[in-house]
């Protein structure tokens, strides 16, 4: 499983977290990505490591959303998208003959930019995507969907109203109640496309709290516009840009390396705010 | 300013002069049905023997029984049909096969009613004639009837379901739904206020409906024993009996029109009630 792990470069040995285990969970090779004859990702090699933060920083169109969603092979929806590569999940090709797409969704949760609860009730929200993967039992249901509250630090502000819209929610209730659903079918990797940016401030400051402290019981691979934030949650931190409209990787590294002493010159001035 | 206030006054009187005509319709049936509601109690129009208004017994019930079994029966089967076709177009049908079925059914709700009415009059009731005589029945009310109503609860469907907005489904693909499970638990739930009031719109066409029902149903006023047995609606007696009726006879015809109304009304106020339930 460690087989491809110098295939790029690490910054000095800071040190990190226990939590986060330099041990790769996702492994992509060779990711190249197109949108019909628009190529969107150009030859991405990256490995994820296993319970860290990592944060995909660079900016608007250079792939990072593209890159995210070839993980959980959700760019399946997208009409006229294909990917060459290939991309392991704990050894296993996601794109294998016998790999289960439900399955694998099952294993890696994802909260997008905008938070979108289910015009349902909370509770019913949760209880769903676990009926639908066979978690029907009632007390074991309700278990989960009070752990997972508790996880997000929600339980406390909607237990006595369960059975509300879930769209009466404010936005940052609404959010935090996308990453419990998320977390309710317990998956090892949490996918994040900008979690905090249709937040306000404080909501925001809310939900980067309860990221950071999700840290190394899930893997979180997380697209941010927000560079402080990556800096201050992120262990590793992986750098996309654009050239010729196509999306490349430039730098990957620990967190503190690419914003501290980066490689590419392109790195140093995007984290620096001369660029991009 | 000025034009803000222009535009809200013509607003209110527009809003005005459309509620003003419901209540002066209503206004009408009223004054027109009064002859009889003045003379009888409300009672006779239950427990009279029969219809039969030139000797002055007026029961409706036979026809109020006429009128909700042909459109419950056609709701029947047109709620399931019609949310089938719109899940079809929407979630299940090749982008291209999609279009064409959409138009094909959007070509059917534009036929009139009655070619409907005469279609079922040449074909379909001498073909349910041949299996149970005479044909002219409840069965071909229904039947006609749904072909009518179908087209409605489909297009209203496929309009709420096209609505629910996509990152919904993003949101359910992620958490590795089935196409079914997110059909089942997002789309529909997530459409239900639309589909409802669709259903609802078609239930009011479907008690309304007068002359693809009178030409198919046969119009014996009775309690259906099956359903091969003829029937007539309120909206059908009406039509048959206006040119000719008078007096007490024409007021108790004002009366059927005040029930049927009045049934509409009760389905307009369930809507309400759905609207109230809705997002649960």
């Amino acid at each position: 499983m460690n087989t491809n792990r110098d295939a790029f470069t690490l910054g000095p040995l800071e040190s990190g977290p226990a939590c986060c285990v330099p041990q790769p969970i996702i492994q992509v090779k060779n990711l190249s990505l197109r949108y019909g004859d628009k190529i969107a990702l150009d030859n991405v090699t990256l490995d994820v490591f296993k319970g860290c933060i990592t944060a995909l920083i660079g900016p608007s169109g250079c792939g990072k959303t593209s890159f995210l969603s070839a993980i959980n092979r959700l760019t399946d929806l997208i009409p006229g998208c294909s990917i060459n590569g290939r991309i392991l999940i704990n050894g296993q090709d996601i794109h294998a003959a016998n790999n289960n797409v439900q399955a694998l969704r099952r294993n890696i949760g994802m909260v997008f930019q905008k938070p979108t609860p289910f015009p349902l009730s909370v509770r019913r929200n949760l209880s769903l995507p676990l009926n639908e993967h066979g978690v029907i039992k009632k007390s074991e249901v309700a278990a989960i969907i009070e752990q997972v509250l508790q996880d997000v630090g929600l339980w406390g502000e909607v237990c006595d109203r369960l059975d509300t819209p879930a769209l009466s929610l404010s936005g940052g209730q609404q959010q935090r109640l996308c990453i419990a659903r998320a977390l309710a079918l317990n998956p090892e990797i949490l996918l994040m496309d900008e979690p905090c940016s249709a937040l306000d401030p404080i909501a925001s400051g809310v939900v980067e709290d309860l990221i950071n402290r999700l840290q190394g019981r899930y893997t979180i691979v997380i697209v941010t516009h927000n560079l402080a934030q990556a800096r201050r949650i992120a262990n590793y931190a992986a750098f996309f840009w654009v050239r010729e409209r196509t999306g490349q990787l430039i730098e990957f590294g620990r967190c503190q390396h690419i914003f501290e002493s980066p490689n590419h010159e392109l790195t140093a001035a995007f984290v620096n705010g001369h660029r991009g | 300013m000025q034009t803000d206030r222009l535009l809200v006054g013509f607003l209110r009187v527009g809003a005005m002069v459309s509620a003003l005509v419901m209540l002066l319709i209503l206004l009408f049936l009223l004054l027109e049905s009064w002859p009889v509601l003045s003379q009888l109690s409300l009672l006779r129009f239950v427990v009279d023997t029969s219809w039969h208004p030139l000797e002055g017994a007026y029961n409706l019930m036979p026809m109020l029984s006429g009128t909700l079994l042909a459109s419950l029966g056609a709701l029947l089967l047109a709620i399931p049909l019609g949310i089938a076709s719109a899940l079809f177009i929407v979630f299940f049908a090749p982008s291209y096969v999609a279009s064409l079925y959409r138009r094909f059914i959007e070509l059917f709700a534009g036929i009139p009613s009655v070619v409907f009415g005469f279609w079922g009059l040449t074909t379909l009731v001498p073909l349910i004639g041949e299996w149970q005589p005479p044909g002219a029945s409840l069965l071909a009310g229904v039947t006609v009837l749904t072909l009518m109503v179908l087209p409605m609860v489909a297009l209203t469907a496929y309009t709420a379901l096209a609505a629910v907005p996509e990152e919904l489904f993003r949101n359910a693909a992620a958490l590795g739904l089935s196409r079914w499970g997110m059909v089942r638990g997002v789309a529909l739930p997530a459409a239900r206020t639309g589909i409802i009031a669709g259903i609802i719109l078609a239930a009011a066409r479907a008690l309304g409906e007068t002359m693809a029902v009178l030409m198919v149903a046969g119009n014996v006023v009775q309690y259906p024993e099956s359903v091969f047995d003829p029937i007539r609606t309120l909206a059908a007696n009406i039509a048959l009996e206006m040119a000719y009726a008078m007096g007490d006879h024409r007021a108790a015809l004002f009366v059927s029109g005040l029930l049927l109304m009045a049934l509409v009304m009760v389905l307009s106020g369930m809507a309400g009630l759905v609207e109230k339930q809705s997002h649960v």
